[in-house]
């Protein structure tokens, strides 16, 4: 018998894929028939091949393993349930579109802020059903590109499975979902396919904001439209918000080099993006590099950040943050940025083959109102936006995120042209009913409706029966219920705050103080190297008696956790006599977990920290107490006793 | 073709094996679904990973990066790469996967097919032995890693891509306007390494056997589009082992011979462009009529790139070559002309 060449190639294919085979057919075999001698089933093997080796060549239908022919069926099954909860975003004006992907049946939606910047307060979001949903503007996050909206008209929305971007490895498969050049005029979203290209890849930003950290790189097509889609893993979990390419001579298309955001940054701000605000991004107040040995040091720090007053130095090396070890500044920065302003941080660094862990509050990376500014497209200061400054060894690659206009619109049907940027004159359509209930404007926030709601979600837990807070008096001028802690300090002694209106008294086991509430609450912190803990009881009290809108201004800041702490927790912030308070609230039983009262933006706050609740007078309240300024501990005070009465008129 | 007698008294068993194979593909699905997430990519790039190196040096100019991509090919750090301006300075440096940095002397370099060793000074080093390395097909399925845009620094990994070796078919190509001087068998992928950074990536097989080189940007001049391709390790192995012989070295033996009287370029007739730069390319500027070089077929905008077996980058470098010849002896000199390279026997009368 002579094949020829064709039959001898596939013949040799298939001699090798059934020598796979049968490897495998002759272990199981060997270890259910031992009695069988290993030579018999040598010459067994032999003369299976003979077999195959005659066969192969009459073989005419294409030849595929049935693994092979399962694995491709499952990647349909898994990408036809994955396109469900994938958006095509389209600017309500024609100013712009995108893609998005919904991760709650509730219908919040994750997309790109570089996608709804271009929107306004309102978009259409069209889905695989065909049909074209109003969705409303939630949270923004400029820095990392990352926007929360809300869709309306359902509530069982098709929504991804979160996935862990952290487990993501370079060689793993993902595929990307969205609308790439607007080509799907029904909605269903395009697929590209391709390997996790690196993992932890930093971006320099485009002047303070679009920075890219800690993303994830892959050579699945990511072309203009699929801003703000998911990129998923092989089994359609959600792993990223793909938003920027790397684009050079080919103009705006894919070249094999893509990027998400990592799910992992999306979720440590989730909480933050559904309180409605712009959300910031955090700094140490310190700049990194690599010294001449290849350690990362601290190259600039500023004496009025959090990391100074824990002991950062210039020359410091930065050994780990946030539980991973740097080795690298993009390392450094890849932790910085998937954090939002405000968070508590383990730091770890060495001065002198000495190690020092601390606990850093990352302070915001704008100043008061820049993001604003920056996000209404004026800059604070009239210059031009600065370039990336590049590291000495990693030049400046030419990519920019970019907004994701189609250029060839004419082979679109008429109902999206009308959609499309360009095709209609800036003006958006009347919001829409649903959209004009759910929105509502307010300086500083993306959509105030949604911080409100979160205010009163957490005081209605607070307040709920069984939890600590007094009702709000009636009447606006009557004056409100005295408080009395009484019991003992750790060391068996006994303290008692009287809280009022107009002030305190405060009885330590040092003596008697007397303090009043003025104008500028953080003029007089007392008790002394407390803090200023009477500041914070006096908030609490005034937050829980007055309730939110007469308090001053409050606003629900989002989740952040505890130092020294992973779950993030609910966090209210007051604004009173100058200084600003910060209520922890467990997001599950509503109990005020702790209060931080900061006097100003360059001294140390005063940590109260509560626990041991108990039901004192039908009403649940701390039976502890625990007091922090900056590194030291104040004391704890056991609370045997929290009373309100009437005060004298 | 095999034994009659085996055959029958196998028959039974035969059967046996074919329900066994029967049961395996049958059960071979599930096996397939047990782990979908986990990648058999994964365990490769983990072998393949530390002998990718990052090198910096020259650029930094809009267009022109100062870095591209490299591997090991020797334990004591020996690392394949292009030949390109990043290499074109005495400061060139070598990242490793662990981070680790080193300084890296350029050994030598292969003007036609723009490959150059480099060295670092380290030993036990994870490398790709170009004897191993294999040959890849049309629809051979690859990896390409490479510090594509400079994206990874320190000890972070290379970038990697995944696709299919196109065809294989000869080079046709150019840089800029210039024509590329390398006309061999290429890879061409359907991946796209064509990207800032990733000339001297490797392309590896799913299994991680080293298949070729990744090669510079490069427009095909038939139809105008980038290309993305790689050089066959095949192509390499020769010039590697060349190289590494001491031919095309960068760098004169320290204790070479210097006759008393050396040749001059004047003597063969040849004035080169005006010595401007740090390293002007050896660009022949004008021939003298009548001169060695002129008989011998030197033409002005020839680019001299070999003198002998040594590699020639700058006119300083011709220069100092050229004391290592006495008047009397003959000059071997290879030239760039255009896409060729050529070769002439100078002496002068």
């Amino acid at each position: 018998m002579k094949p020829n060449r064709d039959h001898a190639n596939r013949a040799a294919t298939v001699r090798e894929r059934c020598w796979r085979v049968v490897d495998d057919a002759s272990y199981r075999f060997l270890t259910g028939a031992a009695r069988w001698g290993a030579a018999r089933w040598g010459a067994a093997i032999l003369a299976l091949l003979t077999i195959l080796a005659l066969a192969v060549p009459n073989a005419r239908a294409v030849d595929v393993n049935p693994a092979v022919v399962e694995a491709e069926n499952q990647r349909i099954a898994v990408m036809d349930r994955a396109k469900n909860a994938v958006l095509a975003v389209f600017s309500p004006s024609g100013q712009g579109g995108g893609s998005g992907v919904v991760i709650s049946p509730d219908g919040y939606a994750l997309t790109n802020f570089h996608v709804v910047q271009p929107c306004g307060n309102w978009m259409r979001c069209g889905m695989a059903d065909g049909k074209l949903y109003d969705a409303v503007l939630v949270g923004l996050d400029p820095t990392g590109d990352v926007a929360l909206v809300k869709l309306f008209g359902r509530d069982d929305f098709p929504a991804a499975e979160l996935g862990d971007s952290d487990e993501v490895r370079p060689g793993d498969w993902a595929f990307a979902m969205g609308n790439p050049f607007l080509l799907a005029t029904d909605f269903q979203p395009t697929v590209t396919y391709g390997i996790i290209s690196g993992t932890h890849r930093y971006q320099y930003p485009a002047g303070t904001l679009l920075e890219y950290t800690d993303c994830l790189q892959t050579d699945a097509a990511v072309n203009p439209g699929n801003s703000g889609g998911p990129l998923f893993d092989a089994r359609g979990r959600l792993i990223g918000i793909n938003g920027r390419c790397s684009f050079e001579k080919r103009g705006r298309v894919s070249v094999g080099v893509g990027y998400a955001i990592s799910l992992g940054q999306i979720k440590n701000f989730l909480g933050c993006l559904r309180s409605g605000r712009v959300v910031d991004h955090a700094t140490l107040g310190a700049r990194v590099a690599f010294d001449g040995e290849g350690r990362v040091i601290v190259d600039e720090i500023l004496p009025s950040s959090d990391a100074y007053r824990r002991g950062l130095r210039y020359g410091d090396e930065i050994v780990e943050f946030a539980g991973r070890a740097i080795s690298t500044p993009n390392g450094f920065k890849n932790v910085l940025g998937i954090f939002p302003k405000g968070w508590r941080l383990p730091l770890s660094y060495r001065r002198e083959g000495k190690r020092f862990d601390v606990s850093v509050r990352l302070q915001g990376v704008h100043r008061e109102g820049e993001l604003l500014s920056k996000i209404e497209g004026r800059p604070p200061v009239p210059l031009p936006e600065p370039e990336p400054k590049p590291q000495p060894d990693k030049p400046q690659p030419g990519k920019k995120p970019e907004g994701d206009a189609p250029k060839d619109l004419k082979d679109l049907p008429k109902k999206l042209r009308e959609l499309m940027p360009g095709r209609k004159a800036p003006g958006a359509p009347p919001m829409p009913k649903v959209v004009q209930e759910h929105f509502q404007k307010r300086r500083g926030y993306a959509n105030y409706y949604y911080n409100r709601l979160n205010q009163d979600r957490v005081w209605q837990g607070w307040t709920a029966e069984g939890n600590f807070a007094v009702a709000p008096p009636s009447s606006a001028a009557a004056p409100r219920p005295a408080w009395t802690l009484a019991g003992q300090t750790e060391g068996g002694q006994p303290f008692r705050f009287v809280l009022d209106d107009q002030g305190a008294t405060i009885d330590l086991p040092g003596g008697q103080l007397a303090w009043t509430a003025g104008d500028a609450l953080g003029s007089n912190l007392l008790p002394p190297q407390s803090g200023g803990l009477v500041v914070a009881l006096h908030l609490w009290r005034r937050l829980a008696v007055e309730g939110l809108d007469r308090f001053g201004e409050v606003y629900y800041l989002g989740t952040a956790p505890l130092a020294g702490e992973d779950k993030p927790v609910d966090v209210l912030v007051g604004l009173d006599g100058g200084v600003e308070c910060r209520f922890f609230f467990d997001p599950e039983d509503h109990r005020l977990l702790a209060i931080e009262m900061v006097p100003d933006d360059e001294s140390d706050p005063c940590e109260v920290g509560f626990g041991e609740y108990h039901v004192v007078e039908g009403r649940l309240v701390p039976g502890r107490m625990e007091v922090h300024v900056g590194n030291d501990r104040y004391g704890v005070f056991l609370i045997e006793k929290l009373t309100t009465s009437a005060v004298k008129p | 073709m095999h034994d009659r007698t085996a055959r029958t008294r196998l028959s039974v068993l035969t059967m046996a094996a074919i329900a066994a194979l029967m049961a395996t593909l049958a059960a071979a699905p599930s096996i397939a679904r047990a782990a979908p997430s986990t990648s058999p990519l994964g365990e490769t790039l983990d072998r393949v990973q530390p002998r990718i190196v990052k090198i910096h040096g020259a650029g930094g100019f809009r267009g022109m990066e100062a870095y591209q991509s490299g591997f090991l090919i020797s334990a004591q750090g020996h690392i394949l790469t292009v030949f390109s301006y990043v290499l074109d300075t005495d400061y060139v440096t070598v990242t490793l996967d662990d981070g680790r940095k080193f300084d890296a002397r350029l050994v030598g370099a292969h003007p036609r097919l723009e490959m150059a060793v480099l060295k670092i000074d380290a030993e036990n080093l994870p490398y790709f032995d170009l004897d191993q390395a294999v040959e890849a097909q049309p629809g051979t399925r690859v990896l390409a890693l490479s510090n594509l845009f400079g994206v990874a620094t320190g000890n972070e990994p290379a970038s990697v891509q995944h696709g299919i070796v196109s065809v294989v078919a000869p080079l046709e190509a150019r840089l800029g306007v210039f024509e590329t001087p390398y006309r061999g068998p290429v890879y061409v992928l359907d991946a796209m390494t064509n990207n800032p950074g990733a000339a001297g990536g490797a392309l590896v097989t799913r299994q991680g056997q080293l298949a070729g080189m990744l090669g510079k940007e490069l427009r095909n001049t038939l139809n105008n589009t980038w290309l993305n391709y790689a050089i066959p390790v095949g192509e390499l192995r020769q010039p590697v082992k060349e190289i590494l012989a001491g031919r095309f070295v960068a760098e004169p033996e320290s204790q070479r011979p210097t006759p008393t009287r050396a040749i001059t370029l004047a003597d063969l007739g040849i004035s080169l462009v005006p010595d401007v730069l740090e390293r002007t390319p050896p660009y022949v500027d004008a021939v003298r009529p009548d001169s060695p070089a002129a008989r011998a077929g030197v033409k002005p905008d020839d680019l001299v790139i070999l003198v002998g077996d040594r590699l020639i980058q700058s006119s300083k470098a011709l220069r100092e070559e050229l004391q290592h010849t006495a008047p009397e002896d003959p000059v071997r000199l290879s030239v760039l002309r255009g896409q060729d390279v050529r070769e002439f026997a100078l002496k002068k009368e």
